[in-house]
């Protein structure tokens, strides 16, 4: 265990000087087909989070007169960063082939989380919500072998199973039921702020990056399904931004989400095998420690409290970013029937009324994500390799 | 970059990881699919979905034609214009993104040690026949009254069947093989395309350019034996 304000010893570097040039920003991909399945993880875990800095700080700019200017400035710096670790990606990458990407992080990523999560509710959440991105991944790996006659596993690399999870066409729930209990910012443990705070990240770009795609696909089943997973995307984040503390300041936030930030690039640098991509977690972690140290100034200097007070929590180790299977599979056997009523997890006979009524309702011309994965059952080199074999 | 397939720690097959598809392929085998059927929904939902859509667009009304009498335009070309017209700009926007696809692959092959200049100065050739081509479509388009700058339906969806091939060419990690084959796909489609027109337009008693499309024609069939010879040629190099 070791404490995040340890990490407030390194001041970091300062933001005047993280500089970028426009090919600095767009340099060289991974590959697709030689780099780990964990490194394309963390490049999308990473613009994520990225991406919910900038989200963050635009919001707070909205209603916070004196931020603004810092705001901006920081900003100004996380947009780069979120280009040159988003840019990463190679062209090869079909929008399919990305989405499988993406379920691989939120299924490794969350079920990570949820075992190192030391509040039982929050853990419980994670593990809900995993399910649910779990059986996202089988639908969309039919969707990749029946419409492009791709297989998932060239993407997974053998780390993540394709098989059913929490059944899409069932995870449609009236808000009410998407809605959870918070932490209190008084007693949670760091580690708590900072899960929910990149769980959110990560689920959000997820929602942004479905919205963006789906009505580019010719394929009237995948666009449908692309509209289905997305709902279930924004049902995620209202779920996993629920879990975040409403009393607290615009400015522990911000804090908070600095510190994840510096988190989650200390434990992809840790990580990494690609040389060059390590050196980019290297770079922006120095970069974030920057962005933290001004963040705590700011904190100290408007709202007269010491920053240890929301830092000073321990932190297990980083995120593992490693194949979590055998976790995942006894979530998958013990909590598949669970379901959310209001902010409570209940048996499957107990659940919401709302949810099933709202969930008849949409489903009532059909399912894509049933649709494209009727009797789909994943194999080695696509479903038609096993048919012939 | 060399320009040569290499091997190495290529991480996607089953066989990289035989202990993690081992239990894989256990997991998809005990936990059966949720949801009975086959692939044949997929089908259904396609066919309900064709009868319900709308085209992707029209074909514009020839800008000089506005207001002629039915029977003038079909003098012009035949029974159903749109046809031809349609083809024709197909043709326009093959030959413009053709042109693109040449001058990016000419890059490449300039970046490339080894590439010899007897090619590069066939590439550039060809870069200026698919340029010339173009002009010549823009002529007919013109002379059938049309508007050679709309992008007609066949435009459009050929510029979707193109994405792929401009993907490939324009990516810095491809190598001249890579990118010969996907000039190739362009080519046996440009070759099939002309000979497509050329028939059309004489059907259409429009035999000045069925008769000029028919140089553009040869030029092509040239491209196409050069590039497959060039591709076969890179290839075989490859291997001793």
């Amino acid at each position: 265990m070791k404490k995040l304000s340890s990490l407030l010893d390194a001041k970091g570097y300062p933001l005047e000087k993280q500089k970028f040039t426009w090919k600095d920003l767009t340099g060289k991909p991974i590959s697709k087909l030689d780099d780990d399945a964990f490194t394309r993880v963390r490049v999308i875990l990473m613009n994520g989070i990225e991406n919910d800095a900038l989200r963050l700080k635009h919001i707070g700019a909205r209603m916070n007169r004196e931020l603004r200017l810092p705001l901006a400035e920081v900003r100004r710096v996380e947009h780069f960063q979120a280009t040159m670790v988003n840019w990463l990606l190679s062209a090869d990458h079909s929008p399919i082939e990305t989405t499988i990407a993406y379920e691989q992080v939120a299924i490794e990523v969350t079920a990570a989380v949820a075992q190192t999560e030391p509040d039982p509710y929050q853990a419980q959440t994670y593990r809900y919500g995993l399910l649910e991105d779990f059986d996202h991944l089988y639908r969309y790996s039919a969707l990749l072998d029946r419409v492009e006659g791709k297989d998932a596993n060239n993407i997974l690399q053998g780390y993540t199973d394709i098989v059913p999870g929490r059944r899409t066409a069932l995870e449609f729930r009236a808000p009410e039921d998407d809605l959870r209990e918070n932490y209190d910012k008084e007693n949670a443990a760091l580690i708590t702020k900072i899960h929910a705070a990149m769980i959110t990240a990560a689920e959000y770009q997820t929602h942004d990056y479905y919205m963006n795609i789906g009505p580019t696909f010719a394929d009237p089943i995948a666009r449908q399904l692309y509209a289905e997973i997305a709902s279930v995307e924004e049902q995620h984040v209202t779920q996993y931004g629920s879990l975040q503390d409403p009393d607290e300041s615009f400015l522990e936030k911000w804090l908070i989400h600095e510190a994840m930030e510096v988190y989650n690039y200390h434990g992809c640098a840790e990580q990494e095998p690609n040389p060059r991509v390590k050196a980019i977690w290297e770079r922006f972690l120095d970069y974030e420690l920057g962005h933290l140290n001004l963040v705590c100034e700011l904190f100290k200097k408007y709202e007269r409290r010491d920053p240890e007070e929301v830092l000073g929590g321990e932190l297990p180790a980083m995120v593992e970013f490693k194949s979590q299977r055998d976790f995942v599979r006894k979530v998958l056997a013990e909590e598949v029937d669970l379901r959310s009523k209001g902010t409570e997890y209940v048996p499957l006979k107990q659940e919401s009324k709302a949810s099933i009524a709202y969930r008849e309702q949409l489903n009532s011309e059909g399912v894509a994500a049933d649709i494209v994965s009727a009797g789909y059952t994943w194999a080695p080199g696509t479903e038609l390799a096993r048919k012939r074999a | 970059m060399q320009n040569k397939v290499k091997t190495g720690l290529n991480m996607t097959g089953a066989q990289m990881s035989p202990d993690d598809s081992e239990r894989m392929l256990d997991a998809a085998l005990s936990i059966k699919p949720d949801v009975k059927g086959t692939t044949k929904g997929i089908a259904e939902q396609r066919r309900l979905r064709v009868v319900e859509s709308d085209q992707v667009g029209s074909v514009p009304i020839p800008g000089t034609a506005k207001g002629m009498m039915k029977t003038a335009i079909n003098k012009l070309m035949g029974k159903q214009p749109e046809v031809l017209i349609d083809k024709l700009g197909e043709r326009l926007a093959f030959e413009r993104s053709g042109t693109r696809l040449y001058e990016a692959l000419i890059a490449k092959a300039e970046a490339l040690d080894g590439t010899p200049e007897a090619m590069l100065r066939d590439l550039r050739h060809f870069q200026k026949e698919e340029a010339d081509h173009m002009q010549l479509v823009v002529e007919a388009i013109e002379r059938l009254g049309a508007d050679p700058t709309a992008q007609t339906p066949c435009a459009d969806v050929t510029g979707v069947a193109s994405m792929g091939i401009m993907q490939v060419i324009t990516d810095p990690r491809t190598t001249l093989s890579q990118s010969l084959n996907a000039i190739l796909m362009a080519e046996l489609t440009d070759n099939a395309g002309w000979e497509l027109l050329i028939e059309l337009a004489r059907q259409a008693g429009q035999t000045e350019i069925a008769e000029a499309f028919g140089k553009a024609l040869k030029q092509e069939q040239h491209h196409l034996v050069t590039v497959r010879a060039w591709l076969e040629k890179d290839l075989t190099s490859q291997l001793s």
